[in-house]
C-alpha cells in the first residue's frame, strides 16, 4: 500500500502547484493570463513543460508496451524519428507561430488560420474537426492513471476508481492554475521522469542479475531472439511511421505552447535540447519493455509470456472472446511498474510509481487547449466575449475543462482498447493529415481557405473510415485481409495491429492527399487568395518577399 | 547556411533513419546489452541534436523577434 501513498502524495503536490499558481496570479485575470500564462514562461519552463506535454501515457506505459510485445523496433518506430522531426517543426513552424501570436495576439490555431485566410466558419469546422480528435489523447491519459493505480495499489483501487482520482486531480489544478499552473506542474513531472529513469534502469538491471545476461537469454531462444532485431516489421512499414511525429506541431496544445514564450530566444535550448529528453526519457523505456521478456521470475510478467505463447499457438478458429482475453492478458502496457514491482526496493517503487503518474498526467495541457479552443474559437469569436466580458470567458473555460475531462473518463471506461493503438490510430494520424494547413499558412502565399477546407474534411473522413475499418472487420490472428483489392491490386489491408494501405499505415496517404488537396484547391479558388493586406502581415518581414502572390 | 543546405541535412538525417543495414541482426550487443539497431537509433538521435544545434547557431530567425513597431 505504501506505493499507492507516495502516489497519491504525489496528485496532492500536482494539486498544490496548480493552486499555487492561481494564488500567484492573483490580480491577474485576463484571457490571455489564464490560457497563455500571459506569454511569460522562462527558457527553463518552456523547454520541460513543452515536453512533458508530449509526453503521455502513451510514451511511457504505451511504449514499454510496445517494446515488450515488438522489440527494440518501438524506439526507431517512434522515438528517434521524433526526435528530429518535432524540433525540426518547432524550429520552422513554432517560432513563426510565436512571432505571429505576439504581434497579432493570436491564443490558438484557428484564430490564426481564419486571419490568414480570412474566413469564419471554415475555421469553425477546423476547431470542431481538432477537437474531436484531440480527445483520444485525453482518454489515453485516464486509461493510463486508472492503469497506474491499479497496479500499485494491488488492484485495491479499482481502474475505474484510479481513473477518477487522476481525472479529478488534473481537473482541479488546470482549472485553478490554467496555463501557468499546467506549465509548472509538467515541469516538475519532467524533472522527475527524466531523475528516475536512469535510476529505474539501474536498480532494475541490478535486480534482474545485469542486462547482459538477460539480452544473451532472450538471443538464445527463437521465440524472444527476433525482439532484439527490426526482421518481424517491414521497411515500408517502419518508413510511415516517420509521419506521426508530424502530428506534433499540428496538435492544438503544442501550438498553444509555442504561444506562452516570453521571447522566441527561449526556442533555441528547446530545439537543440529536445532530442537529448527524448533519449533520456524513451531509451530507458523501450529497453526496460524488452529486457522485460527475461524476466520470468516475476509473476505477472510470466503470465504475460504465457498468454503470449498461448495465443501463437492457438488455432485460426480460436473464439474471438478468447482471443481477446488472451490478448488482454498479455498486454504490456503495465510492463514497467510490474518490473519495478518485482525488482526496485519498496521506497523506490512508490517514487518510481509516482514518476510514471507524472508521465500520466501530462493530459492537463490538452485538456487546457480544447478549454482555451472553445473559448477563444466559438465564445469569444461568436461574441460572448464582447457581450459578457473577460471574466466570464474564463469562468466559462474553467466550466469547460469540467465538461470535457467527465466526458473523456466516461469514454475511457468503455474503450478496452491498448493504449497504444488508441493513440496512433485515430488521434495521431488525423493530426498529421492536418499539418499542410500550417505549413500552407505560413509559408504559402497562394493557399486559400477552400483548400484548408478540403484538407481538413479530408482529414475527417480518412479518420472515420480507418475507424470503421477497424471497428466492422475484426484483426486477423496473423497475416492480413484484403478490405479492397481493385483489379486484384491489394490497397487496403486490415493487419492484426490496424490498417495498411499499400503495406504502409494510414497517416501516409492522409498526410500525403491532404497536402495535395490544399495544393489543388487553392489553384482552383485563387479568386479567394486573402487581400494584399492580409498577405503582407504573414510574409513582408520575410527575406525576398515581394507583394506578388 | 543557406536553407537549401539546411533541406539537404535534414533530408539525409532522414533517410539515415531508415538504417536497413541492420535490420536482421542484434549483434554485436554495444556495451554487452545494447543491440546495435537500438545504440544506432540512440547514435542517431544525438545526431539530430548536433544538426538542431548546428540549425538554432547558423539559421536563427532573428527577423521575427525584430520589428517592435508591429508589437500589439
Amino acid at each position: 500500500m505504501i506505493p499507492a501513498l507516495v502516489v497519491f502524495a504525489y496528485l496532492g503536490v500536482a494539486l498544490y502547484i496548480g493552486i499555487f499558481a492561481f494564488r500567484s496570479s492573483a490580480g491577474r485575470r485576463s484571457a490571455e493570463d489564464f490560457f497563455l500564462a500571459g506569454r511569460s514562461l522562462g527558457p527553463a519552463v518552456f523547454l520541460l513543460s513543452l515536453f512533458g506535454a508530449n509526453m503521455t501515457a502513451f510514451s511511457i506505459l504505451g511504449a514499454s508496451g510496445h517494446a515488450f510485445a515488438n522489440g527494440i523496433v518501438t524506439y526507431g518506430l517512434m522515438a528517434s524519428s521524433s526526435a528530429l522531426i518535432i524540433p525540426v517543426s518547432l524550429f520552422v513552424i513554432g517560432t513563426r507561430l510565436w512571432s505571429l501570436g505576439q504581434r497579432h495576439g493570436f491564443m490558438t490555431p484557428v484564430q490564426m488560420f481564419r486571419d490568414r485566410w480570412e474566413c469564419g466558419h471554415i475555421g469553425t469546422i477546423i476547431f470542431a474537426v481538432q477537437a474531436v480528435l484531440l480527445i483520444p489523447y485525453i482518454i489515453i491519459a485516464v486509461m493510463g492513471g486508472g492503469t497506474t493505480l491499479a497496479t500499485v495499489s494491488n488492484g485495491r483501487v479499482p481502474f475505474w476508481m484510479g481513473g477518477a482520482i487522476v481525472s479529478l486531480v488534473v481537473m482541479g489544478y488546470v482549472c485553478f492554475g490554467g496555463m501557468r499552473g499546467t506549465a509548472w506542474v509538467n515541469t516538475f513531472q519532467t524533472i522527475l521522469f527524466l531523475l528516475f529513469g536512469a535510476i529505474a534502469v539501474t536498480v532494475i538491471g541490478a535486480g534482474m542479475g545485469g542486462f547482459s545476461a538477460a539480452m544473451e537469454s532472450l538471443l538464445q531462444s527463437p521465440s524472444t531472439a527476433p525482439l532484439l532485431t527490426r526482421e518481424r516489421v517491414s521497411p515500408l512499414y517502419f518508413l510511415s511511421y516517420t509521419f506521426i511525429p508530424l502530428s506534433s506541431i499540428a496538435f492544438p496544445h503544442i501550438g498553444i505552447f509555442c504561444l506562452t514564450a516570453r521571447r522566441l530566444g527561449h526556442f533555441r535550448k528547446t530545439v537543440v535540447l529536445y532530442p537529448l529528453c527524448m533519449l533520456a526519457i524513451w531509451l530507458p523505456s523501450v529497453f526496460l519493455g524488452v529486457a522485460a521478456n527475461a524476466a520470468r521470475e516475476v509473476p505477472a510478467i510470466e503470465s504475460k509470456l504465457e498468454a503470449r505463447a498461448e495465443l501463437a499457438a492457438a488455432s485460426p478458429s480460436l473464439a474471438p472472446q478468447d482471443r481477446a482475453r488472451l490478448r488482454a492478458q498479455a498486454s504490456g502496457d503495465d510492463v514497467i511498474l510490474r518490473l519495478v514491482e518485482g525488482y526496485a526496493p519498496l521506497w523506490l517503487a512508490s517514487l518510481l510509481g509516482a514518476c510514471v503518474m507524472a508521465a500520466v498526467m501530462a493530459s492537463d495541457s490538452q485538456i487546457l487547449a480544447l478549454s482555451t479552443m472553445f473559448t477563444e474559437d466559438v465564445f469569444a469569436f461568436y461574441g460572448g466575449t464582447s457581450r459578457f466580458g473577460q471574466a466570464a470567458q474564463v469562468q466559462m473555460g474553467r466550466l469547460f475543462v469540467v465538461l470535457i475531462t467527465g466526458v473523456a473518463y466516461a469514454i475511457a471506461l468503455r474503450m478496452p482498447q491498448s493504449i497504444f493503438d488508441l493513440a496512433t490510430q485515430y488521434a495521431f494520424a488525423g493530426y498529421a493529415a492536418l499539418s499542410p494547413l500550417l505549413v500552407a499558412a505560413l509559408f504559402w502565399r497562394g493557399s486559400t481557405k477552400w483548400g484548408a477546407l478540403a484538407s481538413t474534411l479530408w482529414t475527417a473522413a480518412s479518420v472515420l473510415t480507418v475507424a470503421a475499418i477497424q471497428q466492422t472487420i475484426p484483426p486477423p490472428a496473423a497475416g492480413a485481409i484484403s478490405v479492397w483489392s481493385p483489379f486484384g491490386i491489394d490497397v487496403v489491408m486490415r493487419i492484426p495491429a490496424g490498417t495498411t494501405v499499400f503495406g504502409l499505415l494510414p497517416v501516409v496517404p492522409m498526410t500525403l492527399v491532404s497536402a495535395l488537396l490544399m495544393v489543388v484547391v487553392s489553384r482552383l479558388t485563387s479568386s479567394s487568395t486573402p487581400t494584399p493586406k492580409t498577405i503582407s502581415r504573414y510574409f513582408a518581414n520575410t527575406p525576398g518577399y515581394s507583394s506578388g502572390v | 547556411m543557406r536553407p537549401l543546405v539546411a533541406a539537404i541535412l535534414v533530408g539525409l538525417l532522414y533517410v539515415l533513419h531508415q538504417d536497413f543495414w541492420f535490420w536482421r541482426t542484434a549483434r554485436p550487443l554495444v556495451f554487452g546489452m545494447l543491440p546495435v539497431g537500438l545504440f544506432y537509433h540512440a547514435v542517431f538521435t544525438l545526431a539530430s541534436a548536433a544538426l538542431l544545434w548546428l540549425l538554432v547557431t547558423r539559421m536563427w530567425p532573428a527577423h521575427l523577434e525584430r520589428d517592435p513597431s508591429s508589437k500589439r
